[in-house]
Parts: C-alpha cells; sequence; structure tokens
C-alpha cells in the first residue's frame, strides 16, 4: 500500500517535471506570463511529491516491509534504526531517490528567489533543472525502482516487480539481507548526503549559465546572481570530499584515505572544474575577460556532475563504491551526450557575443595568474580523467585492457598541485594587470626568507628526502605570504580608521567576505598539503604476529599487545578486541583498542577491521588487528602504521569549512556593499602601484 | 583539448608581442602537462590479462606490470602466519562481461571456473596479512609480475565476492516462500 502510494506520488512528480518544462518553454515562446507562472509551481510541485516519497521509503525501511525489495536488500532486523533510515541511500535505488529529493530541494529554492531582475532567465531555469530532475525521477520509476516488491508463482521462481505477475503471490522474506557492514559506519549518515549536495548544487549555476545563452544575455548577471549557489555547492562538495576520506581512514583500515578509486576521482574532478570555475568568475566580474570560458567551465563542471554519477551508479567500475552492474548505463550516457553537445551549441552560437571587454597585459599580472591556476586545474582535471577513462578506452580501441594506479595519479598530479600552491602563495600578491617583479620581490622577502629558513632547519635536523623538503618550503612560503595578506589589510585599516588590531582584522575580513574568507580557505589547503606531504612520504608501516606480552617496534613507537576479548555486541556483530599499549621512546603513552568486528550476513561471516588510533599534532599511531585465530589464543597479527603530520589534514578541513563559511554567509545589503568596495580599495592602497 | 580554448581568447584581443609570449607560454605548460601525463603512463601502466592470456603470452611478459584476475581456488590457499606468506592459484575467468552474463553472472561464473578442472590455473604469491576475503571462489585482482617460473609474484590483491553485493533476490527469499 505504502509502496503503491510512493510510486504513485514519483509518477506524479515526473509528470510535474515534465510539465514544467513544456510549460516553461511555451511560456517564453509565447511571452505568457500566466503560464510561467504555472510552470513555476509545478517546479514547486516537484518537492512535496519526491518528500512524499522520500518518506515513505523511510518508513518502509523502518518497519522491516521485507517484501519491498528494496528494503530486504538494504536493512535487516539487526540494524539500527539510524542506519534502517540512512538505508535510504545505501542502496542504488534508494540513492536515486534521495538523489531526485535534494536536486528538486534546490530546484524547487531557485524558484523562491527574486526574480524582478532577471524574468526572462526563469523559462529557461525552470525547463534545465526539471529536464535533469525529470530524467532522474524517470531513472527511478522505469530502471531502478525502489518500491518494487517481491513474487513468488510457487514453483520456486521469485520476481521482482511493481505489480504481481500474473499467477504470482507476495514473497515477503522473514529478515533482510542487510546493508554492507563498511557502510554501517556514523560517517554515512554524512559523507553522502554531503556529495550529493555538492553534486546536484551545481545544476543551479549550470542551468542560469544555459538560460542566459538562449537568451543571449552576454552579462554576468547569471554569475553573481548564482554565486551564493556555486559556493554552497562547491562547500558541500568539498565537505564530501574530506568526510569521505576520513570515512576511508576510520574503516577500511589500509591506513590511507584517498586511493584514487575512480568514483572519488569522479567526485573530485567536478571539485577541480569548479575550483577552476570559482577562480576565474572573478576575472570575469573584475575585468569582463574569460566569458566563454566561464560558460566552458560551468558546462564541464556540471558534465563531470552527471558523470560522476554515471560511473557510481552504473557499474560500469569497479570499486568499493560501486554497487551492481546496472542497466541504467546507456541512458545515462545519452544524457550526458545530450548535456554537452546541447550545452556547446549554444555555447558556440554566442561566441562572438561572448568577446572579453579587456585585453591582457603583463605576463606577470593578477590575471595571469589566474589563467595559470586554471590552466593548472585543468591540467589536473584532464590527468585524472586520462586515468580514468584510460582502461575503458584502451579496451574499445585495442582489446587489451590496460590501468593505472595511485602511483600514476601521485606522479602526474603531484607535481601539479606543487605549482598550483606555490601560485596559490604568489598569486595573491600580484597586481592586476601589470606587475613590477621588484615590487613584489620586495613583498615576497620575508616570507620567502623565512620559507628558506625552515627549510634548512629541517635538513639540518635531519629531513634529507628532496621532495620532501620542497614540498615544506612552498607549504611555509604561502603560510608567510597569505598571513602577510591579512597583517597589511589590518595594518591598513588601522591606519584608516584608527580601529585597534583585533577590530580592525574582525572588521577587514566581514567587510571583505570572499576575499579574506579565500585566503582562509588557503590556508586550510596549506594545511591539508601539509598532511598530505607528511602520511605520504613519511609513512612508516609494520607488520608481525605477537604472543600476549610481544612487542612490535615502529619509528619511535613500540606496542605491546596485552589482552583480548570476544564478544557480542547489541547488532549481534561478533567482535573481537584487542588491548595494546602504545609506549614512545620507552615512556608508556596509551592503550588502544583495534577491534576485528564479523557481521553474520546471509552469505557468510563479513569481517571489519576498525583500527585503534592514538592521535597527536605530530603523528597517528594507527594499529590494525588484522588477523585474528581463535586457536592458539596467543597469537595475533598486526599491523602497525605511523601516519605523521595526517591531523594536519584533517585540521585543515576545518580551516578550509570555516573559511567557506565565512565566504558563502550572507552579506550585507546593496548599500554596504558600496562601502565594503571603498574599504577594500583602501586596504589595497599599500599594495598598489 | 580543454585547456588551449582559454588561451585563444583572451589571445585574440591583446596585441601580437602581447599574444605570442602568452600563446608560447600556455603551449609550454600545456606541453609540460602532456609529457607527464605520457611518461608516467608507460611506467605505470598496468597490462590486464586472463589467466589463459598469461599462459599463452609467458615468458614474452615477464617483467611488465601485470594485472590479473581470477576466481580463487579455496583448496589452494596456504598461508604462513609467521613470514606472512600467502599462495593460492587462481583459475580462468573470462574478461568478457558478455561472457559472464551468459553464465548468470559473476558469481555463477567464478562458481563454474573453480568447478572446471580444465580451466587453466596459475599460482600466486602474495606477501602480507591474509585478507579478509580471500576464500573459495572470490574473485581475485592482483597486480604484480610473472616471474620466469610461471609464478604471479603480487604486490597488490583485491578480492570481491559477488555474492555480497545486490543482488534481485535475496538468498532468503525461496526459504520464506513459504510464508
Amino acid at each position: 500500500m505504502l509502496a503503491n502510494i510512493g510510486y504513485f506520488a514519483l509518477v506524479l512528480a515526473l509528470g510535474a517535471a515534465v510539465y514544467a518544462v513544456v510549460m516553461g518553454l511555451l511560456s517564453a515562446y509565447r511571452q505568457n506570463p500566466i503560464w510561467l507562472a504555472s510552470a513555476r509551481r509545478a517546479a514547486f510541485l516537484t518537492w512535496p511529491l519526491i518528500t512524499l516519497a522520500a518518506v515513505l521509503l523511510i518508513i518502509l525501511l523502518v518497519t522491516d516491509q521485507y517484501q519491498v525489495s528494496y528494503v530486504s536488500t538494504a536493512t535487516s532486523r539487526a540494524m539500527p534504526l539510524y542506519l534502517k533510515i540512512t538505508a535510504l541511500w545505501g542502496g542504488q535505488e534508494g540513492s536515486l531517490v534521495f538523489w531526485a529529493w535534494l536536486m528538486s530541494t534546490f530546484t524547487g529554492s531557485v524558484m523562491l528567489r527574486r526574480w524582478e531582475r532577471d524574468r526572462g532567465l526563469m523559462p529557461y531555469v525552470i525547463a534545465v533543472t526539471n529536464f535533469t530532475l525529470g530524467f532522474f525521477i524517470a531513472l527511478v520509476l522505469f530502471i531502478e525502482n525502489p518500491f518494487a516488491r517481491l513474487w513468488h508463482d510457487g514453483a520456486g521462481q521469485v520476481f521482482t516487480a511493481m505489480w504481481a505477475p500474473a499467477g504470482a503471490v507476495a514473497l515477503t522474506p522473514a529478515d533482510g539481507r542487510g546493508l554492507n557492514p563498511l557502510l554501517r559506519h556514523p560517517g554515512m549518515i554524512i559523507h553522502p548526503p554531503m556529495l550529493y549536495l555538492g553534486f546536484v548544487g551545481f545544476v543551479v549555476p549550470y542551468a542560469f549559465a544555459i538560460a542566459a545563452l538562449i537568451t543571449r544575455r552576454t552579462d554576468d548577471e547569471w554569475i553573481k546572481t548564482t554565486r551564493t549557489w556555486t559556493l554552497v555547492a562547491w562547500l558541500f562538495l568539498s565537505l564530501g570530499l574530506i568526510l569521505g576520506g576520513r570515512w576511508a581512514y576510520d574503516v577500511l583500515g589500509w591506513g590511507g584515505y584517498w586511493g584514487w578509486d575512480p568514483v572519488e576521482n569522479a567526485a573530485f574532478m567536478p571539485w577541480l572544474t569548479g575550483t577552476a570555475f570559482l577562480h576565474s568568475v572573478m576575472i570575469q566580474e573584475k575585468r569582463g575577460m574569460l566569458k566563454r570560458w566561464n560558460m566552458l567551465l560551468i558546462i564541464l563542471t556540471y558534465s563531470l556532475v552527471i558523470f560522476g554519477t554515471f560511473l557510481t551508479r552504473s557499474g560500469v567500475l569497479s570499486s568499493v563504491h560501486a554497487f551492481a552492474q546496472s542497466a541504467i548505463g546507456p541512458w545515462f550516457f545519452t544524457f550526458i551526450a545530450l548535456t554537452l553537445i546541447g550545452s556547446l551549441i549554444l555555447l558556440a552560437r554566442e561566441w562572438e557575443h561572448l568577446k572579453a571587454e579587456n585585453q591582457l597585459d603583463g605576463l606577470l599580472s593578477r590575471e595571469s595568474a589566474f589563467l595559470l591556476n586554471n590552466l593548472l586545474f585543468m591540467g589536473i582535471t584532464a590527468s585524472v580523467f586520462w586515468g580514468t577513462v584510460f582502461p575503458m578506452i584502451s579496451e574499445v580501441v585495442t582489446g587489451q585492457k590496460i590501468s593505472v594506479g595511485p602511483p600514476f595519479y601521485n606522479q602526474v598530479a603531484g607535481p601539479q598541485f606543487a605549482a598550483l600552491l606555490l601560485l596559490m602563495g604568489v598569486a595573491p600578491l600580484v597586481a592586476w594587470r601589470k606587475a613590477s617583479a621588484r615590487q613584489l620581490g620586495r613583498l615576497m622577502l620575508v616570507p620567502f626568507a623565512v620559507s628558506l629558513g625552515v627549510v634548512a632547519a629541517l635538513a639540518v635536523v635531519g629531513v634529507h628526502n628532496l621532495l620532501a623538503l620542497v614540498g615544506f618550503w612552498i607549504v611555509t612560503l604561502v603560510t608567510g605570504t597569505t598571513l602577510l595578506e591579512f597583517v597589511r589589510g589590518t595594518r591598513a585599516r588601522m591606519r584608516s580608521s584608527g580601529e585597534n588590531a583585533a577590530a580592525a582584522l574582525f572588521n577587514l575580513i566581514g567587510r571583505n567576505r570572499r576575499r579574506y574568507g579565500g585566503y582562509i580557505i588557503h590556508l586550510g589547503v596549506v594545511l591539508i598539503g601539509l598532511g598530505v606531504i607528511g602520511s605520504n612520504m613519511f609513512q612508516l608501516e609494520t607488520q608481525g604476529r605477537l604472543k600476549l606480552g610481544e612487542q612490535l617496534t615502529v619509528g619511535r613507537y613500540v606496542i605491546v599487545y596485552n589482552d583480548l576479548s570476544a564478544f557480542q555486541a547489541d547488532d549481534e556483530r561478533e567482535v573481537h578486541r584487542a588491548v595494546v599499549s602504545v609506549y614512545r621512546d620507552g615512556q608508556y603513552l596509551t592503550d588502544l583498542y583495534p577491534r576485528r568486528d564479523l557481521y553474520a550476513m546471509q552469505d557468510g561471516l563479513q569481517p571489519m577491521t576498525i583500527p585503534g588510533v592514538r592521535s597527536s599534532l605530530e603523528d597517528d599511531v594507527y594499529v590494525l588487528l588484522i588477523d585474528w585465530e581463535p586457536i592458539g589464543a596467543d597469537g595475533a597479527t598486526f599491523k602497525v602504521y605511523v601516519n605523521p603530520l595526517v591531523n594536519f589534514l584533517w585540521a585543515g578541513g576545518l580551516v578550509f569549512v570555516f573559511g567557506m563559511l565565512v565566504a558563502t554567509w550572507p552579506s550585507a545589503s546593496e548599500g554596504r556593499r558600496a562601502t565594503t568596495l571603498q574599504v577594500a580599495a583602501s586596504a589595497r592602497a599599500p599594495v598598489g602601484d | 583539448m580543454a585547456q588551449t580554448t582559454a588561451t585563444p581568447e583572451t589571445l585574440r584581443t591583446t596585441s601580437s608581442g602581447g599574444r605570442a609570449k602568452f600563446l608560447i607560454g600556455g603551449l609550454l605548460i600545456i606541453g609540460a602537462i602532456i609529457y607527464l601525463v605520457v611518461s608516467t603512463m608507460q611506467s605505470t601502466a598496468q597490462y590486464f590479462y586472463t589467466v589463459d592470456e598469461m599462459i599463452a603470452k609467458g615468458a614474452s611478459i615477464t617483467g611488465q606490470n601485470l594485472r590479473a584476475s581470477g576466481a580463487v581456488l579455496g583448496d589452494s590457499i596456504t598461508y604462513d602466519p609467521n613470514t606472512l606468506t600467502i599462495t593460492f592459484e587462481i583459475a580462468h575467468v573470462s574478461a568478457d562481461q558478455r561472457d559472464i552474463d551468459a553464465q548468470g553472472g559473476l558469481a555463477l561464473a567464478l562458481h563454474n571456473a573453480v568447478a572446471n578442472p580444465d580451466a587453466s590455473r596459475i599460482k600466486v604469491v602474495y606477501v602480507g596479512p591474509k585478507p579478509d576475503l580471500l576464500k573459495n571462489e572470490a574473485q581475485a585482482i592482483i597486480t604484480g609480475k610473472l616471474g620466469e617460473d610461471g609464478v604471479f609474484y603480487a604486490d597488490e590483491l583485491l578480492l570481491k565476492c559477488p555474492t555480497r553485493y545486490e543482488e534481485a533476490v535475496p538468498s532468503q527469499a525461496a526459504e520464506g516462500a513459504g510464508n
């Protein structure tokens, strides 16, 4: 019954989305505001309908209605309530419903904004967003139906169908198969929704860009209008990526957080192009340049979002994230092709109108720094894309499957990221139009000297890895120049307004949120870079089989195996838990409890390896209990990683998010924006030439 | 492709001298990135072979970075916890998705490969902790090199048990059918 209502709600939602597309386009064609209002209402209507479907699916999941096929695959009786709820996005069908729901939340709420200034864009924004939404609802309805039920014909034949096939009766399994244990982690509550929000959020700037192309509005109104939406989408995407790394670190038990898995790449690529977009729109706003490029970037970002969903959901590539092989592949492929080709045709049509209003002047200028930034982001994107799709291409073209692993990505993306990081430190100091090398040199002198000093000190202390020294040099330099921006801005404010240092700093950031929010994000990136350098280049690992009381040495640490216990947890998982003591330089630090959880699944026990971690600013001691044999109770194998500086990565993530909040926080009214500009101008005064 | 688009746009409006320097700068960077990708590709690419193909190619592929997959034969698994050395055999499984679908999915294809005594097999040696999923009829995806002795020395061992992932019908459904 509930399943029927849910299915029906989705049918209506599809109808509303299709209606909104058609009416939106017709209203523009006939210049009919009443039709437009009707299209808008239909666009609103998708939200309550999909909400109803999602809520009903959650009710089915929570109340153990195992006749529904999806419920029987994604939950089981033993699962706690919160996991039954999050099972909404734990499997293929449900996650598509969740995806459609999030998208309708975005597309519905964009309808709520005030449209006075750009009413002409509205029909096309409605059409583009609802076309995408309709595509996802159609996928759910016709291919991956979460409300389909199980039936059997009495002769052992089992069907999965929405309505009973002829002669079949309902089949209700006594228990469900349960969520993959890897997904039974609190991180599952938050990581996928964040990532999905980031993904679907990009539909808004994309839709405005397309609407601007169709209506031949070549100003940057679409960028200004969607600035906050873009930042919010980017914020969620970044959060999703960071949380995903953290989840992998906590659950997957290999001591790392990023594996260049195709699906990780799929989420990373739109982030890269989205980041390039956020940077290059600043040139368009400031100098009226790169208009075509920005259009291209948002089209690319959006296509990569859909491509990412395709990789995750179609099972084309095997990875921890990919679910079963699915029939949605060709559909997605068609959709991506349509989106990309249609967008590019529209862009080509407007190509001449999107001419730059200004010229590039000096090779050393803020403009060319932005260009270089974009070039590097695109270089990384292209490299990652190449590595991700190359196996497929080579198989189609030559019949020989060739794949690339993390070494490829590290070697290719590493240098480009290093260059980008360095640029991030230098670019904010470079003047617009034409900068003088001497001026730049003077500004950089102190941070440059300090960074060289730090590197020299590190070399003396015993860091002899050349790459790492270069990395540390860049990190110190960028930190120095970025902090210097805050110092100079604050000083300028103190001089011009007579405020004290704290008030000046606070107001400086408050009145120039995007700029200084951006610099805070840069500082977060530097910290992340530090964490990556430390944990990649200086990771120590060892493993060994220990009897009770025996020890394992890794670096300055000694791990002693003290105790082992086995018990049954509430959710019927069998837990084996070891107690190990950690010593550093002979000093006792703490006890750790690495675990192996065995989940009783229908096809046998599925183990999970949960590390015991001792975190400090300096490093993580990450202990895994990897093989526990009940016979010969005093033998257990441990794997120990020491991950230096890895917590800078997580701390950097927090700084990053804080910076984004500063940058996205709704700023004051237009009137105040004018004064902000003046302040910004005066704050920049000492920098100027 | 994408990179080049940026540069011409901005170049068009600059004076010819400025144009050239931006063009050259951009091309140099793009060239460097392409070189980086191509050269790294050559040194890190892994060639994917089935067990049949590896046996057919034999000595001609020793020393290459290889990636192979096959069905784990449960009886052949040995594990020495002191040296952490695992040895096992894998049986040939087709790499063609259509073949696998024709057999009724990966789980059944793996089952058939293990059950078929005529399927070609290869011995794998891996040093490391014994992975949780290493068991009969699991799909092993191994990365490493083929030794001259015909043994595959794996640096990396990934395992997949396809039955664990979603299927259309839970196996328990049949048991619950009486209700």
